[in-house]
């Protein structure tokens, strides 16, 4: 355990909610001039995120007829709550100072709540567009959840820990599971896509078929809310995934002092993480949306089968492992 | 899943113009669906009547902003054939230019609009910029982007110099390369085969029978282009060729449409270099003899019909404009039955619908959801009870 004062900093500051913060509407902006820079436009400027979500905060809640208005500022900030929470068991600086057997399985919990959050949204918004955006999202969650589950627990398997951590700092003496299962790092990519409801899987806000989904009724703070939490979703999914597939921040060698080693740390995260943008935005420029029909015969067909064998390999792997 | 009433429209973000589907889904699966059309009546036909020939074209220009060029030149058709005027080459060869340079820019805006219905922008953004060169060269040809005002009765207004003969040429080859990049997409992009293979499908007969038109028609099979079959301006003189697809989905009609492109710069290309030399226009009478004529025009979305009917005066007595999409318009409704509802966007934009200028009017009661067709007397009183009260009743 580290002392109270550490703690605090760790979750209020550095890496924690301040710094998620600004890496999110970062990563936002970086995300949207990717994009942008492939579609031969120009593209938004750097204050463009945060700009948009002071206008965003200060804009008029409006509340549809009959809606339950509790509930519906609270979902928002739940999924908000969540991917933060999220994020403060992957490890950033060297091990995450929270971790404990088991935090892979409260991540990817954690990490669920966004979706459950959308379809809670569009069912209480009583708006056609919402239920149908909702009733997509909650269809699309058990068609990627599966695989995605299946490829991040791989790692798990072969480090034979439940904590990300523990896994990250496994690849410190061996190899990165990406290249040791890269069939599990492929479905982890499509999963994370899938979870962040982008291009190809934007499938529950498809603006030409159902306005926005289940974000047509949220205005002002509810969206902003939202739109933050998935901000934040995208930078906590990225890191998980980071951690588990390309060896999280730790270096193979150990770098002294240890402040130093922190350093280097944080900033290998963030140009992994980057790397991991990179490449969800170039599959999200590259593709048009497909259809749910579609989704779930690829979901079940191609992507459950490949984690399936993908943790068939790993069994295999692990027993010859033991044997030699 | 019960089935459920989603209205699409009046106002949708996948609609650029006001309609209003309601479809009755059960889960994703159209179960059957209402159409209404006239949101937009802008009353152009009765206008007309009331403008002499030179007024008439500036507004019939404005039917369609896509295709402003065809109602112009088919209805300077129609009256140049009343009128028995002859037409020097050289006007024919520019509205032939326009009439293709415009036909590109449609198909192009059309396959970056059908890219934006699957959420695939990247391809949406691409098209449109590649959009532009043809506009600029509309632009430096007309001095518009959008309205070219070329047309006159009796030719064209405005000559086209060397330098830009020079510059158009010049922006074709670049063009060409996008082109065939893009049929390598859309033969090749895998989310786009996914969402456009077997979609809407339309056999030949069907076709046919709903009376379709243009790509919609071809890409069902039916060999049949009113530039070809009913030559008009110079088509009969320069090398083309009609493009046809067999499969009858959103897929043969992308195909048509990009194929259509290389046509349209084939042809623009061959206008260009072999532009004859001449005058550009002929003085045409001020009244046409009493008379009728069909004149029929191969818009980018297919034929468009104006039916022109002189009295001997300096304006006609009627003039009815059926648009490509009123003819392409029923086979939308047939064909989205039976299909998934994340296909409607796709499906209703495979036709192109451009549905401000299919508007007719149909008057509909709010309170007694009654539709009704009224007199022309009968829609002034209601308009006398309606504003002398201060507002809408």
């Amino acid at each position: 355990m580290i002392s109270p004062v550490l703690a605090i900093i760790y979750i209020f500051i550095i890496p924690g909610f301040f710094f998620l913060f600004a890496y999110a509407l970062f990563l936002e902006y970086l995300d949207r001039r990717i994009i942008a820079r492939m579609q031969t436009r120009v593209g938004p400027p750097l204050i463009q995120p945060v700009a948009d979500l002071i206008k965003m905060l200060g804009k008029e809640v409006i509340d549809p007829a009959g809606v339950d208005r509790a509930l519906f500022d609270a979902i928002p900030l739940v999924a908000l709550a969540a991917v933060m929470t999220a994020f403060l068991y992957v490890p950033v600086v060297g091990n995450s100072p929270f971790a404990f057997q088991g935090d892979l399985v409260l991540v990817l919990y954690l990490l669920t709540i966004p979706t459950i959050a959308l379809f809670l949204l569009g069912w209480l918004s009583r708006n056609i567009f919402s239920a149908v955006g909702g009733i997509r999202a909650v269809t699309q969650l058990f068609i990627y959840e599966v695989p995605f589950f299946l490829a991040l627990l791989t790692p798990a398997l072969m480090a034979g820990t439940w904590s990300v951590s523990e896994i990250a700092r496994w690849q410190q003496d061996n190899l990165w599971f990406a290249v040791l299962q890269p069939i599990a790092f492929v479905i982890a990519l499509v999963g994370l896509q899938a979870k962040l409801e982008r291009t190809p899987f934007d499938i529950p806000e498809a603006e030409t078929e159902i306005v926005a989904g289940p974000w047509t009724e949220l205005t002002g703070r509810r969206l902003a809310a939202m739109h933050l939490a998935f901000d934040i979703y995208l930078v906590a999914g990225s890191a998980l995934v980071a951690a588990l597939f390309l060896g999280g921040p730790l270096t193979p060698w150990t770098i002294t002092p240890v402040w130093l080693g922190w350093i280097a740390g944080f900033f290998i995260f963030i140009g992994k993480t980057l790397v991991i943008l990179l490449i969800l935005s170039a599959f999200k420029a590259a593709t048009g949306r497909i259809r749910i029909d579609q989704l779930n015969r690829i979901g079940w067909k191609y992507l459950a089968g490949a984690s399936i064998v993908q943790l068939a390999i790993v069994l295999v792997m692990n027993s010859v492992r033991v044997n030699v | 899943m019960p089935e459920v009433v989603i209205p699409i429209g009046p106002q949708h973000p996948a609609l650029k113009e006001p309609v209003n589907f309601r479809v009755i889904a059960d889960g994703e699966k159209i179960v059957r669906l209402d159409l209404d059309l006239s949101y937009n009546h802008r009353g152009i036909e009765k206008a007309a009547e009331q403008r002499n020939f030179i007024r008439v074209l500036p507004l019939l220009e404005r039917v369609c902003g896509i295709c402003s060029h065809s109602h112009a030149t088919a209805f300077a058709k129609g009256i140049e054939e009343l009128m028995g005027l002859r037409i020097p080459p050289r006007a024919q060869y520019i509205r032939t230019i326009i009439a293709e340079l415009e036909r590109m820019h449609s198909h192009l805006l059309w396959l970056g609009v059908a890219a934006h219905e699957i959420g695939f922008n990247t391809l949406f953004m691409w098209t449109w910029r590649d959009r532009e060169e043809v506009q600029d060269t509309l632009e430096e040809m007309s001095g518009n982007r959008v309205h070219y005002g070329m047309n006159e009765v009796g030719g064209v207004r405005r000559d086209l110099s060397a330098s830009q003969v020079k510059a158009a040429l010049g922006r074709l080859p670049s063009l060409q390369e996008r082109i065939g990049k893009y049929v390598d997409m859309v033969n090749n992009q895998r989310t786009m085969l996914v969402r456009f293979r077997g979609i809407g499908t339309l056999s030949k007969e069907e076709a046919l029978e709903f009376g379709t038109v243009g790509p919609t028609a071809r890409a069902s099979g039916v060999d049949y282009d009113t530039r070809r079959d009913d030559p008009y301006l110079v088509y009969d003189e320069v090398p083309w060729d009609v493009v046809t697809a067999s499969d009858g989905d959103v897929f043969g009609r992308t195909e048509v449409r990009i194929g259509e492109i290389a046509e349209s710069i084939r042809i623009v290309r061959h206008c260009l270099e072999n532009l004859p030399e001449g005058p550009i226009r002929v003085n045409a009478p001020k009244t046409a003899p009493k008379g009728e004529v069909l004149s029929r025009y191969e818009a980018p979305r297919g034929e468009l019909v104006h039916f022109i009917r002189t009295n001997g005066t300096d304006r006609v007595e009627r003039v009815d404009i059926r648009t490509p999409t009123l003819a392409n318009w029923t086979s939308v409704a047939h064909e989205l039955v039976g299909q998934n509802l994340a296909d409607i966007p796709v499906i209703v934009a495979a036709i192109d619908p451009c549905l401000s200028c299919t508007s007719r009017l149909t008057v509909i009661n709010s309170r007694d959801k009654k539709e009704c067709q009224v007199s022309f007397e009968e829609l002034r009183r209601k308009k006398k009870t309606t504003w002398a009260g201060g507002g809408p009743a």
